[in-house]
């Protein structure tokens, strides 16, 4: 029987030559990734098991980027616990604050991961690295302690789901909207213990930054992973960051596939997930009543890169938030952050009323940097809108693409960028 | 193995962020998380709960972050067994690593009503509504993770066999 993208790469890091959906493997790891939340549970967990040193030293990832720059005491003690295990270990990729940055946009920026890799990471959005033709997926602390120590995890092969692409996206429709448009039609359970494969000629017109938005998002339908097929767009971008080998998988002519959904990009619209649910989306055209806003956040391991805050600067540029909205910009990495500075990003978000923050995830899951009280609604490009996700159990979240975001910072309300006065 | 408690019903997408807030995330410790458990969508669970009380809800719990701080904080708030019609795969994952037992049982899901007294039966997955006098078959764990279950966790287990 033919094998998806994603049944090739565990069988390949099994040592297995065939597997088929259900079987239980164990299978070797390239990367085991943990931030500041679910490192220190792991690293208790660790001791725990009478573990010494970790498999490998240049294959464990820690990242404190949560509640870092440290919030408050509790959450300076969880760091402090992070980097004395990293410095013990010696672990090459630990990344302290002034280097490091979400770590989902970190770790391919870094060049730790490239296709054919298998990766776990003690965070749900570890799935975002299928954007490069690699097997990543999120799992909790116990997990990642074991795989520290062993560098190994058991898997389920999981089916899949296939998404064939066609098409080029309009104006002001970007990766996000593609992701919010699926969950929207499958929900959030939609894919639950599924692979998302996404193949078809309509890849070529999605840029990486697209796909790594689109792959983060998987978890939100529920899936295992998220994964792309791998074309020039993604060997240009592996080369220009990682002297690691990589290796392509394709699918099968005969893998099998639950169901095959297509996607034409040219009809999807710019799109909303209201509150509380990612799969509770209108495209902004079916927003009737204004949704009045006090919040909203562009950055996250989502929308938190070079291409997010291009988009969102050329909506800025010569205009200017509304009146008592706070816009935060979050670049996702230092790296970004230095690109925004360098190519007069910060100087027209500042000039138009929004202020720039170090990079975090921050407000996103109500951590700090942008919390709302009861009542508020937030317009944020990030992935969850859950009750109570950015504050207050009785505030809300929108989530949307960053050309939305920063055309609803300006006109107060959730916007289409269509809709902003020309200059 | 059996468990028996009253039970605290939930619908469809119990988040992870409604089981353990992350503005509770600043501290690994057991005890505080289960203090804040279910807060944002059921402020009365904490003071209301005992040991052995069980937990059914509908499609997808679990669903979201892959804190593992969410079972933990489950399983230290004192709740035995948690029935749902499915899991999210991450927390399915986190429940049995750390010896939360959990089931899938789409009909228990159904009929069972919050307050209901219910017994449970791992070693054949058989769910008992003594309130309402049904029965219903959920799955019957594997057995390696009754052995997980049964020591509190993977890590204990793993601790066993050394």
């Amino acid at each position: 029987m033919g094998m998806t993208m994603t049944q090739k790469i565990l069988a390949a890091h099994a040592g297995l030559s065939e597997v088929k959906p259900g079987d239980l493997i164990m299978a070797d790891l390239d990367l085991v990734l943990g931030n500041d939340i679910t490192a220190p549970v792991a690293i208790n967990v660790f001791k725990g098991i009478n573990a010494k040193t970790v498999f490998d030293k240049d294959k464990v990832a820690l990242v404190p980027d949560h509640f870092a720059p440290n919030k408050d005491i509790q959450a300076a003690e969880q760091c402090k616990m992070m980097r004395q295990f990293a410095g013990e270990q010696d672990i090459t990729n630990y990344f302290e604050v002034g280097e490091m940055g979400v770590e989902h946009a970190l770790l391919p920026e870094k060049g730790l991961v490239v296709a054919g890799d298998l990766v776990i990471g003690a965070d749900s959005h570890t799935c975002t690295y299928g954007a490069l033709g690699a097997f990543s997926t999120g799992v909790g602390s116990t997990d990642m302690a074991a795989g520290m120590a062993t560098g190994k995890a058991w898997f389920k092969i999981p089916a899949a789901i296939k998404f064939n692409i066609t098409g080029k996206m309009n104006q002001y429709v970007s990766g996000k909207d593609v992701i919010l448009h699926i969950i929207g039609m499958i929900g959030v359970d939609g894919a639950l213990y599924q692979s998302m494969e996404f193949v078809g000629e309509g890849i070529a017109n999605l840029t990486i930054d697209d796909r790594f938005t689109i792959a983060n998002m998987a978890i939100e339908a529920g899936a295992k992973n998220g994964i792309f097929i791998v074309d020039d767009q993604t060997i240009d971008y592996i080369k220009a960051h990682s002297s690691k080998e990589f290796t392509v998988y394709t699918a099968d002519e005969d893998a099998q596939y639950e169901r095959t959904i297509e996607i034409n990009l040219s009809t999807i619209k710019p799109t909303v997930a209201f509150p509380h649910l990612p799969e509770n989306t209108k495209t902004t055209d079916e927003i009737t009543e204004p949704v009045i806003i006090d919040q909203v956040v562009i950055g996250s391991c989502t929308n938190g890169r070079l291409s997010d805050f291009a988009k969102a600067a050329k909506i800025f540029e010569g205009r200017k938030v509304a009146k008592g909205i706070r816009t935060l910009i979050i670049p996702a990495t230092q790296k970004i952050y230095l690109q925004c500075m360098e190519l007069g990003y910060f100087k027209t978000f500042v000039e138009a009323g929004a202020t720039v923050s170090a990079p975090t995830c921050g407000p996103c899951l109500g951590g700090h940097m942008g919390i709302l009280a009861s009542g508020e609604r937030c317009v944020a490009t990030t992935n969850r809108n859950f009750v109570g996700r950015m504050g207050h159990v009785d505030s809300e979240v929108y989530l949307a693409n960053p050309e939305v975001a920063a055309a609803s910072a300006i006109l107060g309300r959730i916007a289409d960028p269509s809709e902003l006065p020309k200059l | 193995m059996k468990v028996k408690g009253k039970v605290f019903k939930y619908g469809n997408n119990v988040d992870t962020d409604v089981i353990i807030p992350a503005r509770y995330l600043n501290t690994s410790n057991h005890q505080e998380l289960a203090k804040h458990c279910m807060e944002d969508i059921d402020a009365d669970f904490i003071k209301n709960v005992q040991d052995g009380d069980i937990m059914v809800a509908s499609k997808n719990f679990g669903c979201g972050s892959s804190r593992e701080h969410a079972p933990i904080a489950i399983k230290t708030a004192g709740i035995s067994c948690v029935i749902a019609t499915d899991f999210a795969r991450i927390f399915y994952r986190n429940a049995i690593n750390i010896g939360l037992p959990i089931l899938e049982c789409p009909e228990a899901a159904a009929k069972i009503e919050a307050g209901d007294e219910v017994e449970v039966d791992f070693d054949t997955g058989l769910i008992t509504n003594i309130t309402k006098n049904e029965t219903y078959q959920g799955q019957a764990f594997p057995e390696f993770m009754q052995k997980i279950i049964a020591a509190g966790g993977l890590v204990n287990s793993i601790n066993k066999k050394l």
